[in-house]
């Protein structure tokens, strides 16, 4: 196990920066989230670690080392792809004994059937082990990709997107168990996903990715509650958060420099009447069993909000409507207190 | 079968009426190509008479007794005698001597046969060898690496095959004089290795391309170098492509005759132009021609049946993707 540093790290793909001056650092037994979505640098990130890609500018850092000019099979990492890369040759035990049998780390035989079986009873697939890696299911192709960066005691754990082609239960399970594994492992993962939920659930910390700039990092709690800017503000949170212009909100104390106002969907206080700060009309209800998300209109702004569904509301019922925790931005987007 | 209330009906599988045309038409197809091997096979076991009968002679044991007066006529060279000196000879020792006695004449020796068909078994096998090979690393930079000037480096490579390669014939000619490497082994192999590795990178080409990058960057972060990586990974998924190229490589560099008949004449001289020459020896010998032949489909039947499940997936690779 080791830490990964990353310095003032930048890689261009012809015409297309994908990554400016990265600099992070993954503390030893540390699970790192990288969010953002599809062409922000997350990928591209963990290949600069992984040393699929050298950096046009910056270093990287394993354990300390300075392994900007290594390659991979020198750099101790494993990666565990989105698209499996299960080699279709090989039966599923010799691909999850592919990284043993390397001639950087030639392992006994007897000690790679036993590492083999440790993890494919971990992954639950110790009955596929003399399928070929074609045979298998989507979620079982995935479980042996994840297995082949396991088989073995690397520096560093490197996963793209590595539950993002399965079905929703399996995704769910496989993340908890993936969360579990490094736990008890005290494995230094660096994990890219657009998921929020994954991010959320598996993170020590996250660190949001735009436009390959890393946007802010900080523990799951602190970038869900402090965003440094609108754009981290809308990554998380399901209904997303509502932003509003100032002016919807005459009445409220804000910073001078404050343009839109963000509302998360539970921080919204719904009330039957107009004795709130502002007063809205019930446009359209989604039911989602346990919840209901309320489309109130107020001015012509559609804010959405999360209420219990015994509140009894109805489409075209007058509501007030009050903020709790606001956050201010500017009008760059920038968050201002 | 269901009756009309059947819902059991594909639409993509072939319907029985479809596949029945299919099937005649492939019957029918397979009859006109193997007419003439069919021939070429008959004429290798008739006697020279019976060869250029007329009305000819078709159904063997019927229509003529066989006879392996072709193949001793191939494997052997003879020499005319007079009847005086073939009655003072002992008693013939082989079926081929007694043959060849019968025809007032004697067996001085072995043909050239032999060493021909060795010349093109080292020749075919030796370019095919070498064009895969050059073609499968070529293939392999062009599919993966930033190579400068990619596009023109492959239009130059394809290039050389926009016209006949016979049509520098002259230049090859004069310049292998020049080198040395006029009927020599070593030329023809390098003549038919530079005419397929054009064929061989483009195909190669295609199903390098086909196999994701992926697997060798987990191959190389699994502890491989990018050439073991290679080695373990990249070359296995491509085997069926590898085995497509070389079987048309070897067909062609194992069928060449018009440069074989411009640039060997000796010791580097393959089958094709020999099996021709044996017309000379005393007349028309078709029998003998029609064994040479015969006995050099042999080895591309082998190696292409060998190798045909390979072969059939590797032409309709990259139609049906997996």
């Amino acid at each position: 196990m080791a830490e990964i540093t990353l310095a003032q790290v930048s890689k261009r793909f012809g015409p297309v920066q994908a990554v400016t001056d990265l600099s992070l650092t993954i503390a030893n037994g540390e699970f790192v989230v990288l969010l953002g979505p599809t062409g922000a640098g997350k990928t591209t990130s963990l290949r600069l670690v992984a040393g699929l890609e050298t950096p046009d500018d910056g270093r990287v850092f394993i354990g300390g080392v300075d392994v900007t000019g290594l390659p991979p099979a020198a750099r101790d990492v494993t990666f565990v792809f989105q698209q499996y890369s299960l080699y279709p040759h090989l039966s599923v035990f010799d691909n999850l004994a592919f990284p043993l049998r390397s001639p950087t780390r030639r392992t006994p035989e007897d000690e790679i059937r036993r590492a083999v079986g440790e993890v494919a009873r971990l992954l639950r697939i110790e009955d596929k082990l003399q399928n070929r890696a074609t045979q298998l299911s989507g979620g079982q192709m995935q479980r042996v990709a994840i297995g082949r960066a396991l088989v073995r005691r690397p520096a560093v754990y490197l996963m793209d997107e590595p539950l993002s082609s399965l079905d929703a239960k399996l995704r769910s399970e496989l993340r908890i168990e993936l969360k579990h594994i490094q736990q008890d492992l005290g494995a230094t993962m660096l994990y890219v996903t657009h998921d929020q939920t994954e991010a959320m659930t598996l993170a020590t910390r996250i660190g949001v990715i735009n436009r390959g700039r890393l946007v802010q990092i900080g523990t799951p709690r602190s970038i869900y509650e402090d965003p440094a800017d609108i754009y981290v503000a809308t990554r998380l949170g399901s209904p997303g958060i509502n932003l509003l212009p100032r002016a919807l909100f005459p009445t409220l104390e804000a910073p001078a420099a404050a343009a839109t106002i963000g509302v998360r969907t539970e921080h919204l206080a719904i009330a039957k009447g107009q004795n709130g700060a502002v007063t809205g009309k019930v446009d359209w209800i989604e039911r989602l069993g346990d919840q209901n998300h309320l489309h109130i209109d107020v001015n012509r702004q559609q804010i959405v909000s999360l209420v219990d569904p015994d509140e009894g509301l109805g489409v075209g019922d007058e509501v007030a409507v009050s903020l709790h925790k606001p956050l201010f931005f500017a009008a760059d987007g920038q968050r201002v207190r | 079968m269901s009756g009309a209330l059947s819902t059991a009906h594909s639409v993509v599988a072939p319907s029985g009426r479809v596949k029945l045309l299919a099937g005649a038409i492939v019957v029918l197809y397979a009859l006109v190509a193997l007419v003439p091997l069919l021939w070429i096979g008959l004429t290798s076991i008739k006697t020279p008479p019976d060869s250029i009968s007329y009305p000819p002679k078709v159904v063997p044991f019927v229509h003529f007794e066989p006879s392996i007066e072709g193949y001793c006529n191939l494997f052997n060279t003879r020499s005319r005698q007079t009847a005086d000196y073939l009655a003072s000879l002992p008693p013939a020792n082989s079926a081929c001597e007694e043959i060849t006695r019968s025809r007032s004449m004697v067996v001085v020796g072995p043909s050239n046969y032999v060493p021909r068909f060795l010349n093109s078994l080292i020749i075919a096998f030796g370019s095919t060898l070498l064009s895969v090979g050059l073609g499968t690393c070529a293939a392999y930079a062009f599919s993966r690496f930033k190579v400068p000037m990619k596009d023109d480096l492959l239009f130059f490579i394809l290039s050389t095959r926009m016209m006949p390669p016979i049509a520098v014939a002259i230049p090859i000619f004069l310049m292998y004089r020049e080198l040395g490497l006029s009927d020599t082994r070593l030329g023809m192999i390098l003549l038919y290795t530079s005419v397929n590795v054009s064929l061989a990178v483009w195909l190669l080409k295609g199903f390098i391309d086909e196999i994701p990058r992926e697997y060798e960057e987990a191959a190389m972060i699994d502890g491989y170098t990018r050439l073991q990586a290679f080695r373990k990974v990249v070359l296995p998924q491509a085997t069926t492509g590898i085995v497509a190229t070389a079987i048309f490589c070897l067909i062609f560099a194992w069928n060449e005759y018009a440069f074989a008949v411009l640039l060997t004449s000796g010791t580097a001289q393959t089958a094709p132009p020999f099996i021709p020459i044996i017309i000379g020896e005393g007349g028309q010998d078709w029998p003998a021609v029609a064994a040479g032949t015969t006995l050099f489909l042999i080895p591309i039947l082998i190696f292409t049946v060998l190798l045909r499940k390979h072969l059939l997936r590797g032409i309709t690779f990259g139609a049906v993707r997996k």
